[in-house]
């Protein structure tokens, strides 16, 4: 790593390049394809060189696709707001639960404790369907069934793990003398808590909300199994837009793009947290 | 004492001081309840022959499911293209994402934007990622199928073909997840002490020898961790095979959870999808033991290095 030839620092370059490539095309292309007319996309051979539009992202927002030969209603707006609303709910949730659990994990350790955290940590390997689809029928009993909040508690699965593990590390790192300066001062334990040991924990709990808002928003199987058609978020959408509209393929990759893009942004917004969100705490990078 | 007083209604000073961690992580507890519910009916369905379109046939048949699997050929498919999938998705991802964490290794300003890049495929969805593959495969008008032809691959159908629909998802999960493995393996790499490398330079080790002797086993950890944590994940793969074939073509990408998951919607069979969440349920839980030892081990080691 000391002195590197020429030679080697071309090959190190065209590696890096190819594989900048390979990575990038595929969300490169699709952004390519939403802004092309259908004959565009059905040229062949492909080209590169097209006059951009944006008929496609302008049908779904506005719901409807007219053709020349039937006019036809669009439901991704639809699958976008569920998104919103599924994935903010239960972080919401999961956050509001799992803070104050996590914040009592690190700070007493109480008899159990090690082992609910540890249950839960291997409930994230499970697989989904277990516990998915006795819920199916559970629900359809109980009436919760296609409904938002039934939705948000079992999303609660994928969120509060995260964000247990995650915050709880942070809790750990910061010193309880702190805490009891502040106590002995005279203040209740919520304003200790509310004043002192969450703004200090605040990256931690920022990294866990992000992860847990990005994997809920990608979730795929626990809509397709829970959630009707008035209530699928975009990943259940998409698939779902690609067999009703047929053969519109420039929609169906400007759904896509929509669908793909909130996930995105945060990534590059915060992927200084993701690192140590991703690996759980076991590196710090 | 005073203080204790004043802050309110803390008379049973002693007894609500021992149950507030309980208090606390209620909500938590209640999840982990609320897991364990359907986890056991699961179990419990696993043992009945209870089909949703039968409801009056149904009854405890104990045993029954799991050895009509095990005698079943389409069991024996689904669990060698399930370890077929994990096997080469999380070799392919652990070599692809050591070669780039070596790339990326320094830290300089381009390494560090071409890292943050090389995340998007991670936080996009793995069944939208399917769906995008999807459309780039298309016969008619997919990139990836112009570029096959061009190579001298007439008419390769990637997903709709057996022969090639493996490659087609192994290729969607190593788009998807190699990022994950890089991820965990730059931070890895960035964090081993840099005295053995020294030492070694000084020495006029060559730095093949350096990355064999003195590296990868010093990496070692952090590459069973992240391989196993993947393996996990890979051997339940959903999203990307649903989206892309739902198991097809015929059955040639059946792997445990859509299998599962058809045999409870479309044959209603309640019974043998519970069974064959049970039996890959206990794969998993055996491999997560050894894994969640395994990674508390290394997170202590990396906060003791702090």
């Amino acid at each position: 790593m000391h002195h590197q030839s020429l030679f080697e620092r071309i090959l190190r370059g065209l590696a890096l390049a190819i594989i900048v490539l390979f990575f990038m095309f595929p969300i490169f292309w699709i952004l390519l394809m939403s802004l092309q007319t259908n004959e565009t996309i059905l040229r062949s051979p492909p080209s590169m060189v097209f006059e951009p539009t944006l008929s496609n992202y302008s049908a779904i927002i506005a719901g409807r696709l007219d053709s020349n030969v039937a006019s036809m209603g669009i439901e991704f707006m639809r699958n976008l707001m569920n998104s919103i609303i599924l994935s903010v709910g239960s972080v919401s949730l999961a956050l509001l639960l799992g803070v104050p659990a996590a914040y009592a994990f690190a700070r007493h350790k109480f008899r159990g404790s090690e082992d609910i955290a540890f249950t839960l940590l291997s409930f994230r390997f499970a697989p989904p369907l277990l516990v998915l689809l006795p819920l199916t029928l559970y629900f359809q009993q109980i009436g919760l069934a296609d409904t938002y909040f039934g939705l948000i508690w079992v999303y609660q699965l994928i969120c509060l793990p995260l964000i247990l593990w995650i915050v709880r590390g942070y809790f750990e790192d910061i010193s309880p003398d702190v805490e009891y300066a502040y106590r002995i001062a005279g203040h209740s334990w919520f304003a200790t808590f509310r004043k002192i040991s969450l703004p200090l924990a605040g990256p931690g709990i920022a990294a866990a909300a992000l992860l847990a808002f990005i994997f809920a928003w990608n979730n795929f199987i626990f809509a397709l199994v829970l959630a009707s058609a008035d209530k699928q978020p975009v990943t259940v959408g998409a698939l779902a837009f690609v067999t009703a509209s047929g053969i519109q393929y420039g929609q169906i990759a400007a759904a896509v793009v929509l669908s793909i893009t909130p996930t995105l942004v945060l990534a590059l917004y915060a992927q200084r947290y993701l690192v140590e969100g991703l690996s759980l705490g076991a590196v710090k990078g | 004492m005073a203080d204790i007083a004043a802050s309110g209604g803390a008379r049973p000073v002693r007894l609500s001081k021992r149950l507030f961690p309980y208090l606390l992580s209620l909500p938590a507890l209640l999840v982990c309840i609320g897991i364990l519910i359907p986890f056991f009916t699961a179990a419990f369905y696993s043992l009945q022959r209870f089909r949703l379109s039968q409801p009056w046939n149904r009854g405890m048949n104990w045993g029954e499911n799991y050895l009509s699997l095990f005698t079943d050929p389409s069991f024996w498919n689904t669990l060698k293209v399930s370890l077929v999938y994990a096997g080469v998705t999380v070799v392919v991802e652990l070599l692809l994402g050591l070669a780039i964490a070596l790339l990326l290794q320094k830290r300089t300003t381009l390494n560090n934007f071409i890292s943050i890049m090389l995340l998007m495929p991670l936080m996009t969805a793995p069944a939208l990622a399917a769906l995008m593959f999807k459309l780039m495969t298309n016969p008619n008008f997919g990139i990836l199928s112009f570029f096959a032809q061009s190579l001298g691959f007439q008419d390769m159908r990637w997903g709709s073909d057996t022969s090639t629909a493996l490659f087609t998802v192994v290729l969607v999960d190593v788009w998807v997840y190699t990022p994950f493995m890089m991820i965990l393996l730059l931070a890895g790499l960035r964090s081993l002490p840099q005295q053995p490398f020294e030492a070694a330079a000084l020495d006029g080790v060559p730095r093949i020898q350096q990355f064999w002797r003195i590296t990868l086993p010093m990496l070692m950890p952090y590459i069973l961790t992240a391989s196993l944590f993947r393996l996990l994940d890979s051997i339940q793969q959903f999203d990307i095979i649903y989206a892309m074939t739902q198991g097809g073509p015929g059955d040639t990408l059946m792997v445990f959870q859509v299998e599962a998951y058809l045999n409870f919607f479309q044959s209603t069979n309640v019974g043998r999808s519970a069974a064959l969440l049970i039996i890959l349920w206990a794969v998993t839980f055996f491999l997560s033991n050894i894994f969640i030892k395994n990674w508390l081990r290394l997170r202590e080691r990396a906060r003791g290095e702090i």
